[in-house]
């Protein structure tokens, strides 16, 4: 029954992220992109993260693809607006693709072997979000506060990135 | 055992769907009513007695309607926006405890589709995801009006989801978990939890006039600017959809708000009810309770429409970015300063 459920789930990941690149129209490329953290976030439930699945769908489809499709939107963009690119950008961009796709395949082949953690938290009920907290807070509490500070930072960035433009104009 | 837990939640599900669509129905009514007792007008009092059946000859109008389309290069996207509101607006019932455990035919039964143990991220997560029956609809509907529509509404969703989140963070302080049933559980008697957090509450409130697109915060269809917004190029019972599933939204999240702020099914003596009068019966008065608080909400939001005025564009992100996002974070911290002292 689960797997079958991963089968459909993948088909559904794996198709709807072709169908991003395949697709024309960039709203068309947006939300085939929607569909995929969806199932995604579907994965992350037949592995028993509901928290994770959750945060997925209101991070990735609630938050981020709603800003992009909105953003998307507003431009209207065209294919005839699309600015062409020059011929030595494509090869460049097919070699890192390919270098990066080989990465990936060697981890995964890598990878095949699992690795036995020894966490504090060991064997608790890792879909309680009580748990979750204890470990994030404890154990990877350094961890956490930096990637809490980077957010912040791009934060400020973009506050300040669109602040300049006014600064400019005043002198 | 497996199998008549599948019946009482598909039992559960369809009763749910059909209370949903009669409040629903009946909210439309309501509307009209209470905008014609604001107005000093008598409203709709034609169909049945007094103007009871005019949903129905709205619903049939609606389905015998001609539709027409635009002519735009996505007909199904088109098609798929008003389909995808009224499904968003009806996933958030799944994890609303509608009443404590019944006692029949010698087991319990839950009156909620799911306990999720991650039940209020689920609605965070279905609400902030709601906003895009309406900006595909809009967009593939290929009229810049709409176009626009869909975008104040997408830029109203970001803005004001912020800080219900952090009303509702300030919730989860005090509750300790995220299931709907415990948190429903906790709030016996007249233990609610609007009393101990007010100011919560009147964050998440504002911003659910904000999620559902209701006046003051109805901006992606205010008729003067944008003609209908995001439904402008509907017709028939696709146009039906959209303005049932804002009638379906609002009914669910005076639901939302009872539940988490106003003590769900409990009501004051509700144990002294189980005691004298047996479970179940104190269950039904329960629901009655949960009801009565609903339409109390249904009211609210309807009051609001017709007293305050639609905010301007920057009025409306004013008061998301500079003053609810600062006050529901203000709120948090005051939060967790009272509940660390309070523990130690």
């Amino acid at each position: 029954m689960v797997e079958i459920l991963f089968y459909i789930l993948s088909t559904i990941t794996l198709g709807s992220a072709a169908l991003t690149l395949l697709s024309k129209n960039p709203i068309h490329s947006a939300l085939w992109l929607v569909v995929s953290f969806f199932s995604i976030a579907g994965h992350y439930i037949l592995l028993n993260s509901q928290f994770l699945g959750m945060v997925h769908i209101m991070v990735y489809s609630g938050a981020i693809m709603i800003l992009m499709l909105f953003t998307i939107m507003l431009m209207n963009l065209n294919i005839s607006h699309e600015v062409s690119k020059p011929f030595i950008t494509k090869v460049v961009a097919t070699i890192a693709f390919c270098l990066v796709g080989l990465l990936l395949l060697s981890i995964t082949m890598r990878g095949a072997q699992t690795y036995e953690l020894q966490y504090a938290n060991h064997g608790e009920d890792f879909q309680s979000v009580q748990v979750l907290g204890k470990v994030l807070l404890n154990e990877y509490v350094m961890p956490f506060e930096m990637v809490a500070v980077l957010l912040l930072l791009a934060m400020i960035g973009a506050v300040l990135i669109s602040k300049k433009d006014k600064t400019d104009k005043v002198a | 055992m497996d199998k008549t837990i599948i019946i009482d939640k598909a039992v559960i599900i369809v009763v749910v769907f059909a209370v949903t669509m009669l409040m629903a129905m009946y909210a439309t009514l309501a509307e009209r009513k209470i905008a014609a007792w604001i107005q000093d007008r008598i409203g709709p009092n034609r169909a049945g007695k007094g103007g009871l059946l005019q949903p129905l000859a709205d619903g049939l109008k609606l389905f015998a309607k001609e539709e027409t389309q635009p002519n735009t290069p996505n007909k199904f996207l088109f098609k798929f926006g008003p389909f995808l509101a009224m499904t968003l607006a009806l996933m958030t019932s799944a994890v609303i405890p509608w009443g404590d455990k019944f006692h029949l035919f010698g087991r319990d039964i839950e009156l909620q589709a799911a306990d999720l143990n991650v039940g209020l991220l689920y609605i965070i997560a279905v609400l902030s995801v709601g906003v895009y029956g309406i900006m595909i609809g809009a967009w593939a509907s290929n009229n810049k009006y709409s176009l626009m529509s869909g975008i104040r509404a997408a830029s109203q969703m970001i803005s004001y989801e912020i800080a219900m989140g952090l009303s509702l963070i300030g919730l989860l302080l005090m509750t300790q978990t995220l299931s709907m049933r415990e948190i429903a559980l906790q709030q016996e008697g007249m233990n609610w939890n609007v009393f101990y957090q007010p100011v919560g509450f009147l964050i998440f409130l504002i911003c659910s006039f904000a999620e559902t697109n209701r006046a003051p915060f109805d901006l992606a269809e205010c008729e003067q600017e944008l003609i209908g917004g995001f439904h402008t190029e509907y017709s028939s019972m696709k146009m039906g959809f959209f303005l049932f599933a804002e009638y379906a939204n609002l009914f669910i999240s005076s639901a939302i708000i009872s539940v988490l702020y106003f003590g769900a099914y409990n009501y004051p003596g509700m144990s002294w009810a189980v005691e004298n009068w047996g479970v179940n019966i104190a269950n039904v008065i329960g629901i009655f309770a949960l009801f009565i608080k609903i339409c109390f909400f249904i009211f609210v939001y309807m009051w609001v429409r017709w007293t305050l005025p639609r905010f301007r564009y920057d009025q409306l992100m004013n008061l998301g970015w500079k003053s609810l996002i600062p006050l529901a974070l203000l709120n948090l911290v005051v939060t967790a300063i009272v509940i660390l002292l309070i523990k130690n």
